[in-house]
C-alpha cells in the first residue's frame, strides 16, 4: 500500500520518539525556520567544535512543531550528523536533497544516509518534500552562521 | 427546494475521475477552487473556436463579438450582485488583486497622484480596521498601505466560538477610521459575518467598507446594497468559473474619485509624453489585455449558478454542513473550529485532530481519494489566535453529497488508526 511506502515504520518511530529533540545549551548559533506553505516551524541550535583543524558538529538540538515527516526528518538528521565534520555533514545534506529531488527515481544508499533512506517515498509527493527538508535547511543555515561567528 | 445533486454531478466531468490508483474522487476542496461544469468549459472552447479577438480596439467582426462577450459578462456580474450598473464592475485577476487595487489607489492618492480626488488621502493618525479572521490577502495589502502612508492598522478579535468580537466596535471604529475591510465569510471558520452591522458603524464614522466575498458569492445570494458595502471582491474560480478573472465591485462615485492602480493600454483617455488622463471607471482600472475568454467563462458560470438557484445551493450546503458537523462530532479527539450552529456558517469546516497533524490527516484522506486542504489556509493569525499551527479543512459545494461526508469521516478514522499510539 502506498501509505506505508510514504510513512515507513522508521519514520513513524522517529516521529513517536524523536532523537535530540529539546533545545540544549550551550550553542553557537540558533535559527528559526518556517514552512510558509503549511506553517511547520523549527527552532534549531548547533554547536561546532574545532579540535582537529576541521570543524565538527558537536551538537544539534531543536524544538519543532509540524507533521510526522518534518518531525521525523529533523530527528533522523540530528542522528546522522552529530559527530561528523561539517564538510561530511554538508555532503549528507546534499545527498538528502538529491534524494528529495529525485521524484522517487533514485535508489538511496543506506550506507550513506542511514535512516534517511526511509524518506525515499516522500520524493514522490511534491507537497511533502519541503516538510522533509525543513530541519536540514535550518541546520545548514545555523551552521553557516556558526562558522561566520568563528571567523569574526 | 432540494437540489438534484445526481444530475448536477453529471455536469462536472472531473467528478468521474479516479485518483490514487482507482479511488473515486471525493472533492472537498471547493473553498480552495471549485470544479467546473461542462457549460463553462464549453463556453471557453466556443470563445476560442469562434470569437477570439482582442476587445475594444479590433476593427473587425471578431473584435465586436469578443467585446460583446467581455462587456456582456460585466453586465451579468453587475446584475448577479445587485450593482447599480455595470460601470461599477471592475474585472481583476482575483480578489487579492481587487483588494490591492483599492489599497494602492489609496496609497497613490496619498502620494498625490493624478486621476482621482484627494478624498482617499491618508495621513498618520488615520486608521484602517480589519479582522483577525481575514485571509492574508485582506491583511497584507493593508499592512503595506499603512507602512507607505503612516496610517495605523487595527483589527477586530474573534471569540472562542469563531465570531467577530463586536463588543469592540465602538472603540475600533471611530472618527479616525478611514476604511473597514472584512470577509463576508471566513475561509477557515466558515463564519458568516454581520457585514451590515459593521458597515453601518463604519459609515456612521465616515469610513468606507470593503468586503472580501470570495467565500460567500459562490454559495449564497449576495446583494451589495443589502450588505452596505462600498467595495466588494469575488473570484470566478471559486464559483464554477475559470481561474484568472475576478471582480472588484465599487460604488461609482468612489471609483471615480480613486486614482488608477495599474497604468497601461486601455485605461487611458489621452496620453502625452509627460502626462496622461484616464478613462472613466471601470476601464480606468483595467490596464492591458484583460482575461477575455475567462470573462465569457465567468458569464457562463453565473448563468449556471443562477439556473440552479443560489437559494437552493445555500439550502443544500446547510444540509451538508449540519450533517457533517453531526458526523464529525462523533469522532473522538476532533475539534471543529468556528460556530457550532450550521445557520451561522458557510460551506467550509476546518478541524484539528488530537495527535495527528493536519498534513498527515490530509495525506491519508488523499490516499482514499478524499481531497481536502491542510495548513493555515492563508489565515495564519487566526490559527495563532486558536493556539494551533494548522488545521484540516473540508469544504463543500453544490455537487457534494452526504455520502462524501461519510467518506471524509471514514478517512479520518483511518488516519487515526494509522497514526494511532503516537
Amino acid at each position: 500500500m502506498r501509505l506505508e511506502s510514504l510513512y515507513q515504520e522508521v519514520i513513524l518511530d522517529h516521529y513517536r520518539h524523536p532523537h535530540h529533540k529539546g533545545l540544549r545549551e550551550p550553542y553557537d548559533a540558533e535559527v528559526h525556520h518556517v514552512n510558509p506553505l503549511c506553517g511547520d516551524e523549527v527552532t534549531l541550535r548547533v554547536t561546532l567544535k574545532d579540535a582537529t583543524g576541521e570543524p565538527v558538529v558537536a551538537d544539534v538540538s531543536y524544538d519543532a512543531l509540524g507533521c510526522s515527516i518534518s518531525q521525523a526528518s529533523a530527528s533522523v538528521m540530528s542522528e546522522l550528523i552529530i559527530g561528523k565534520t561539517v564538510p561530511e555533514a554538508m555532503s549528507l545534506a546534499e545527498e538528502f536533497l538529491r534524494l528529495m529531488q529525485s521524484k522517487g527515481q533514485t535508489e538511496p544508499d543506506e550506507e550513506v544516509l542511514g535512516d534517511g533512506v526511509a524518506f525515499a517515498g516522500v520524493a514522490k509527493y511534491p507537497a511533502r518534500i519541503k516538510c522533509a527538508l525543513l530541519g536540514w535547511m535550518a541546520w545548514k543555515d545555523a551552521t553557516a552562521q556558526a562558522l561566520e561567528e568563528q571567523d569574526d | 427546494m432540494t437540489l438534484d445533486v445526481a444530475r448536477i454531478r453529471k455536469d462536472f466531468p472531473i467528478l468521474d475521475r479516479q485518483v490514487r490508483d482507482g479511488q473515486p474522487l471525493v472533492y472537498l476542496d471547493s473553498a480552495n477552487t471549485s470544479q467546473k461544469p461542462r457549460q463553462v468549459i464549453e463556453r471557453l472552447d466556443e470563445f476560442y473556436e469562434r470569437h477570439n479577438a482582442n476587445i475594444h480596439r479590433a476593427s473587425h467582426q471578431l473584435g465586436e463579438e469578443a467585446t460583446a462577450a467581455y462587456e456582456g459578462a460585466r453586465i451579468k456580474a453587475a446584475g448577479f450582485i445587485g450593482a447599480r450598473d455595470e460601470t461599477e464592475v471592475v474585472f481583476t485577476k482575483n480578489v487579492s488583486e481587487g483588494i490591492n487595487l483599492v489599497a494602492y489607489a489609496l496609497g497613490n492618492a496619498t502620494a498625490g497622484q493624478s486621476g482621482g480626488s484627494g478624498r482617499f488621502r491618508l495621513s498618520p493618525g488615520d486608521e484602517i480596521v480589519i479582522t483577525e479572521m481575514e485571509h492574508h490577502s485582506n491583511i497584507v495589502p493593508w499592512q503595506l498601505l499603512c507602512e507607505r502612508t503612516g496610517a495605523t492598522l487595527r483589527w477586530f478579535g474573534v471569540t472562542d466560538d469563531g465570531q467577530l468580537d463586536l463588543s469592540q466596535t465602538s472603540q475600533l471604529i471611530n472618527e479616525r477610521t478611514r476604511l473597514v475591510a472584512l470577509a463576508h465569510q471566513s475561509n477557515v471558520l466558515g463564519t458568516i459575518n454581520p457585514v451590515r452591522e459593521v458597515a453601518d458603524a463604519a459609515h456612521a464614522a465616515g469610513a468606507v467598507v470593503l468586503v472580501d466575498a470570495a467565500q460567500s458569492v459562490p454559495h449564497m445570494p449576495v446583494d451589495v446594497q443589502e450588505l452596505g458595502a462600498d467595495f466588494l471582491g469575488f473570484t470566478s474560480h471559486k464559483m464554477c468559473g475559470p481561474t484568472g478573472i475576478g471582480v472588484l465591485w465599487g460604488r461609482r462615485e468612489l471609483l471615480e474619485e480613486m486614482p488608477p492602480f495599474l497604468g497601461g493600454g486601455e485605461m487611458i483617455e489621452s496620453v502625452w509624453m509627460d502626462h496622461s488622463t484616464f478613462a472613466p471607471p471601470p476601464h480606468k482600472f483595467e490596464a492591458g489585455t484583460m482575461p477575455i475568454a475567462e470573462a465569457a467563462g465567468l458569464d457562463a458560470a453565473i448563468d449556471y449558478l443562477t439556473d440552479v438557484g443560489l437559494d437552493a445551493i445555500r439550502a443544500h450546503e446547510q444540509d451538508l454542513i449540519g450533517y457533517a458537523l453531526d458526523a464529525l462530532g462523533t469522532v473522538p479527539g476532533l475539534r471543529v473550529l468556528g460556530p457550532s450552529d450550521p445557520a451561522a456558517r458557510g460551506a467550509a469546516i476546518a478541524f484539528t485532530l488530537e495527535d495527528v497533524h493536519p498534513h498527515d490527516v490530509s495525506q491519508v484522506l488523499d490516499e482514499h481519494g478524499v481531497a481536502v486542504r491542510a495548513g493555515h489556509h492563508c489565515a495564519w493569525p487566526l490559527h495563532r489566535r486558536y493556539g494551533i499551527q494548522a488545521s484540516t479543512r473540508a469544504s463543500f459545494y453544490l455537487y457534494n453529497t452526504t455520502a462524501e461526508v461519510d467518506a471524509l469521516v471514514q478517512g479520518i478514522g483511518q488516519a487515526q488508526r494509522f497514526f494511532g499510539g503516537v
